[in-house]
């Protein structure tokens, strides 16, 4: 039988209990399953750290110098949550064209 | 030394968790499953088990419970019935894939609607594809030694999976029968302390119960099923090691009359006590009947099954759980698919009965060997006994 397209592991090849390295979720980039994303325009931010707080995902990074937080786009799922808490209408969020 | 006592055998049930040097009780109480959990509590409470007893505050906690508890390398008990096994489904899917050996008796009752607290085997039905063992006992000593069993093959490392031992609720777990408990050292001579495959350590962390993808899932769940499979062999090596050191034998399936038998009535539990008594009155007129009943059912030992059964003109099968818009119950199309494509097969009916508790008697099973013998191509199952 052809091995199927997306199969990437042999039965018999898997861990027993499918157990893994700690941290895998890092490797697994869940950026693509997005259809909108976070743009911010630095000029109305107000560095209040809602979108950073309010992302369920957790990808917003704090940058302290430059005093504003950045989307990691990696890994944001384009839920919108932040563009919605943003107190300054900061965020827009925006069709990913592909 | 062993000694033979009257005990409840919910309690002999707690007493072979407690020989066994179980870690880990996670669970909460149900009817008719209560006095296991509840005397294990007292064990533990009392000093003379040394285990962590997590009163959880339902099934669902109880089995995720059992899930981490295993994970850490604990030997793993916990009890349920009927609505506390539903409960537990999310859980109880997880266990076999994430191969978590975890020793899990029901005390089988049925399952809700009506509110139902009496035997029947419609709960563990409702879980019979999610990849556990499933061993059924006919009897109080049975209930005991197959905790024992139980543990040594769930934990064993060709095996890793959880096992349900399924023991009938108050036909068993109520009654009060002479069992024999064993001595601690000879259950250690059975049961060696708990080796895990692999471990939850802070010291070397691991994930557990990853995310996995139409990349992974297919092979996860077939790789889950070879397990199941593969587990027979060791299942059967356990009974036989069993009988070494306690001078019981035990088989996957087992017969009774069953060689010449033109007619067999297969069945699981305790009720084949009662089919074996109505044998006995059959064959003192002549009748050739006879009974095979499944110890396992769970990894379905269908090379035993057709080796017992296969010779038969008449094969009656017994299921104690209706599978609503179906044509048959759950063993009964199992049989039937284990024979399709046989060329010589029995011919195969399937009857329900016992019900929510509804007794089963030696002149049901009457019925079923005359009715068995005397139809052809039933094309539904039959309910003995149903006022319409
Ligand atoms: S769109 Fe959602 S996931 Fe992406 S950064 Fe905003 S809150 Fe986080
Ligand atoms: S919520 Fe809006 S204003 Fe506040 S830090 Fe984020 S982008 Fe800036």
């Amino acid at each position: 039988m052809k091995k199927p397209i997306d199969a990437l592991v042999k039965v018999g090849d898997l861990p027993l209990g499918l157990c893994g390295a700690p941290g895998s979720t890092v490797a697994f980039k869940t950026g693509d399953w997005r259809s909108v994303r976070p743009v911010l325009d630095k000029e109305k931010c107000i560095y209040c750290g809602f979108c950073y707080y309010y992302c369920p995902d957790g990808v917003y990074q704090d940058m302290a110098p430059e005093k504003y937080y950045k989307a990691d786009l990696d890994y944001c799922k384009g839920c919108g949550i932040c563009a919605h808490e943003c107190p300054k209408k900061a965020i827009t969020m925006t069709l990913e064209e592909v | 030394m062993a000694k033979r006592i009257g005990i409840e055998v919910s309690l002999a049930v707690a007493e072979a968790v407690k020989l066994a040097d179980t870690d880990v009780i996670a669970a909460y109480p149900i009817t008719p499953q209560t006095h296991i959990v509840e005397h294990l509590s007292e064990l533990v409470a009392d000093g003379s088990l040394d285990a962590a007893y997590i009163p959880v505050e339902s099934e669902h906690s109880a089995m995720s419970s059992c899930l981490g508890s295993s994970a850490a390398g604990a030997r793993t008990f916990t009890a349920t019935s009927s609505q506390g096994l539903a409960l537990m489904n999310e859980m109880i899917y997880i266990a076999p894939v994430l191969r978590t050996p975890i020793v899990l008796a029901i005390a089988n009752r049925a399952l809700s609607a009506p509110i139902n607290i009496w035997n029947d085997h419609s709960d563990i039905m409702s879980v019979r594809d999610a990849g556990w063992i499933c061993l059924f006992a006919e009897n109080g000593q049975e209930s005991l030694d197959l905790t024992l069993i139980s543990f040594r093959v769930a934990e064993d490392p060709k095996v890793s999976l959880p096992v349900s031992l399924n023991l009938d609720g108050f036909t068993l777990s109520h009654f009060i029968e002479p069992i024999e408990i064993p001595d601690k050292e000879t259950v250690d001579k059975f049961l060696p302390p708990f080796v895990p495959c692999f471990k939850l350590d802070i010291k070397a962390p691991m994930s557990l119960g990853l995310l996995g993808g139409p990349e992974y899932y297919t092979e996860s769940r077939k790789a889950t099923d070879d397990a199941l499979l593969a587990s027979k062999t060791v299942i059967k090596k356990a009974f036989a090691e069993f009988n070494d050191v306690f001078g019981r034998q035990y088989n996957v399936v087992e017969s009774y009359q069953a060689k010449d038998a033109e007619t067999i009535v297969l069945a699981m539990g305790s009720i084949s006590e009662t089919a074996m008594t109505a044998v006995d009155e059959l064959r003192a007129q002549g009748k050739k009947v006879g009974i095979v009943r499944l110890r396992l059912w769970r990894p379905l030992p269908i090379e035993e099954i057709v080796e017992a059964v296969g010779h038969a003109k008449n094969l009656a099968v017994i299921d104690r759980h209706l599978v609503l818009g179906a044509p048959y119950g759950p063993v009964g199309l199992e049989m039937m698919s284990v024979f399709y494509s046989a060329s010589q097969k029995p011919n195969i009916s399937n009857f329900v009965l016992g019900l929510g508790g509804r007794d089963v008697t030696r002149d049901d099973f009457k019925y079923i060997f005359d009715r068995a013998a005397a139809q052809q191509g039933q094309t539904r199952y039959e309910i003995v006994g149903v006022l319409e």
